[in-house]
């Protein structure tokens, strides 16, 4: 099968920092996959160099067989890739469901149309009953579904999804897993996700990529990932082995 | 399109409308020429706080200097008219593309070298600079002698060259304004409303979702001069005068956004009702005045320092949306 991403010997550096250096992996279609490492190891930049916002200074970028690294962040959401914000930022002045239905209008011209679209996602995410809320007014929780409802509703076929869980309870973030093993189970949506809590992380990825000071240092199953040395050292501590 | 424009609007909203309307349309038969004249100002800045409220209020693209395409407007139309014999209404159509056209070259410059903010609003004022330092020596249209228009017969109304009485200008401008509301309404409503919207909201987040800002915003600024120009044709004829040092002085500029403001801007009746509230009470204050034998320079200014100040400690988004509330009908921002 051929890789819905592929990231090769990506670079990004910023003057004399090299956030990231030369990263590889690739995510097959349908795939949840993670990328976890200590604060400052890169992830975001990767993320921002994936989805337009950065250039890379080296390597190359394939999203579903054609080069994306060098597009605008809108070029390559209208290419297929939808992505949240690890600071939230929902458009505050507008409401739950007229943020979503920005996101739905990418692919429906028509209004009524984009509407049912993002009713049909906000029941999925359990913000149906306040789609007629400001954005504003919503708590942290609603508001990182509100992030994720509003992504999904671009019809994406990667997700890219920064630190959705972090700050939340852990009652949340097992909704959101839920949530999120649903929709990969039922619609195949391929899913990229940077995380720190790492029960999100064992419960939802199949593979695990590590990033520390900008550079890969593990890859593999988040049962194998877990017990490299270097990732233990470098990020996880010795208390996940007891 | 009917269904489009009353979707989301209670029925007390619709019947509070058309007995407006219906009042407004009926309103020159009963009063005399005098508060025509000052209805026709509130207006005339209703319907440009409107065009304007596209750039600001829907798209988030701040413009201090909106005189510049009420300018284009007037001396196009004035110049074809004078000089060609060519009628306000084929002037408009003159208009349209003239402040377009420059309305999309300062877009351009802005937008795609990364001016925004504060920066976007400096340079929308040099061109407005620009075009008045420009047209005062353009002798062609009067230089800064100014340039004038045969004046009306009084008597006669002439709607094909805009020449009549009060009553009838009274007609064009609430006719423009009643128009631009509705494009407004169904702008705001479309997916390039939604768009625009998004990108007031937070750019970086709109463009996450496949919005190619660079574009939208580029239409909204088309958009917005192409319709202020249509104010500046309107102005030449009814005014009947121009001069660069008025027309596209800095403070024509502000004095057409206070009316969204204070209305609230990205309203749809802010621009509205904020002309309502600053001409209609700043009339009546001179009349006042004038009645009591006071003459006090500078009031209108003072009395317009007012207004803002308590609408931005007392009501950050506006008259409008606090009076919506209150009155029970809804507005989408």
């Amino acid at each position: 099968m051929t890789a819905l991403l592929s990231v090769d010997a990506v670079s990004k550096r910023f003057r004399g920092l090299v956030a990231v250096d030369r990263v590889s992996f690739s995510i097959m279609p349908g795939e949840i996959y993670a990328v976890i490492g200590p604060n400052g190891a890169g992830k975001t930049t990767l993320f921002n160099v994936i989805a337009g916002v950065f250039q890379p200074d080296d390597g190359t970028i394939a999203f579903n067989g054609s080069r994306i690294d060098g597009e605008t962040p809108d070029g390559v959401c209208r290419r297929g890739i939808g992505r949240t914000f690890q600071i939230v930022r929902p458009f505050p002045g507008l409401s739950v469901e007229d943020n979503v239905i920005v996101g739905a209008l990418l692919h429906r011209p028509d209004v009524a149309a984009a509407r049912r679209h993002a009713h049909e996602i906000l029941s999925r995410l359990d913000l149906f009953p306040k789609r007629s809320h400001l954005a504003s007014t919503l708590t942290l929780p609603d508001r990182k579904r509100l992030e994720v409802a509003r992504a999904l509703a671009t019809d994406p076929k990667l997700l890219l999804l920064d630190e959705v869980m972090a700050g939340l309870r852990p009652s949340e973030t097992d909704r959101i897993v839920a949530i999120l093993t649903e929709l990969n189970r039922e619609t195949g949506l391929t899913i990229l996700l940077i995380e720190h809590v790492m029960r999100a992380v064992m419960a939802l990825a199949s593979r695990v990529l590590v990033l520390h000071h900008g550079a890969k240092i593990a890859e593999g199953t988040p049962a194998q990932v877990v017990r490299e040395p270097a990732v233990i050292e470098s990020y996880l501590g010795a208390e996940v082995l007891e | 399109m009917i269904a489009r424009l009353i979707e989301g609007t209670s029925r007390r909203g619709l019947v509070l409308l058309a007995l407006l309307l219906a009042f407004l349309i009926l309103i020159p038969f009963f009063v005399n020429d005098y508060l025509i004249t000052v209805l026709i100002l509130i207006f005339y800045f209703a319907f440009v706080g409107q065009a304007w409220n596209i750039m600001m209020g829907f798209a988030g693209q701040l413009s201090l200097g909106h005189a510049l395409y009420v300018g284009l407007g007037a001396y196009t139309s004035a110049a074809l008219y004078v000089h060609f014999g060519v009628g306000p209404w084929i002037g408009m159509l003159a208009a349209i593309p003239v402040a377009g056209a420059l309305g999309a070259v300062i877009g351009f410059l802005a937008f795609r070298f990364g001016v925004s903010g504060v920066y976007f609003a400096i340079l929308t004022i040099a061109f407005c600079e620009f075009a008045r330092v420009g047209f005062d020596h353009f002798r062609w249209v009067g230089g800064s002698a100014g340039f004038f228009l045969p004046v009306a017969q009084y008597s006669v109304n002439d709607l094909w060259n805009l020449r009549g009485k009060p009553s009838m200008f009274y007609y064009v401008i609430l006719g423009f304004t009643v128009a631009a509301f509705i494009i407004c309404h169904l702008l705001l409503r479309s997916r390039m409303g939604y768009f625009w919207q998004a990108i007031r909201e937070d750019e970086p987040a709109a463009r996450a979702l496949g919005i190619n800002a660079f574009r939208y915003k580029m239409i909204a600024v088309v958009i917005s001069a192409g319709m202020t120009s249509l104010a500046g044709v309107f102005f030449a004829f009814f005014y009947n005068n121009l001069f660069p040092e008025q027309v596209f002085h800095i403070s024509r500029s502000i004095e057409m956004i206070l009316a969204p403001i204070i209305g609230g801007v990205g309203t749809l009746f802010g621009p509205i009702l904020g002309a309502v509230i600053l001409t209609g009470l700043s009339e009546t204050m001179h009349e006042i005045l004038h009645l009591l034998g006071v003459d006090v320079p500078g009031a209108k200014a003072v009395f317009y320092g007012i207004c803002l100040l308590v609408v931005i400690v007392a009501l950050p988004d506006g008259v409008w949306p606090w009076l919506s509330r209150r009155l029970g009908l809804s507005e989408r921002k």
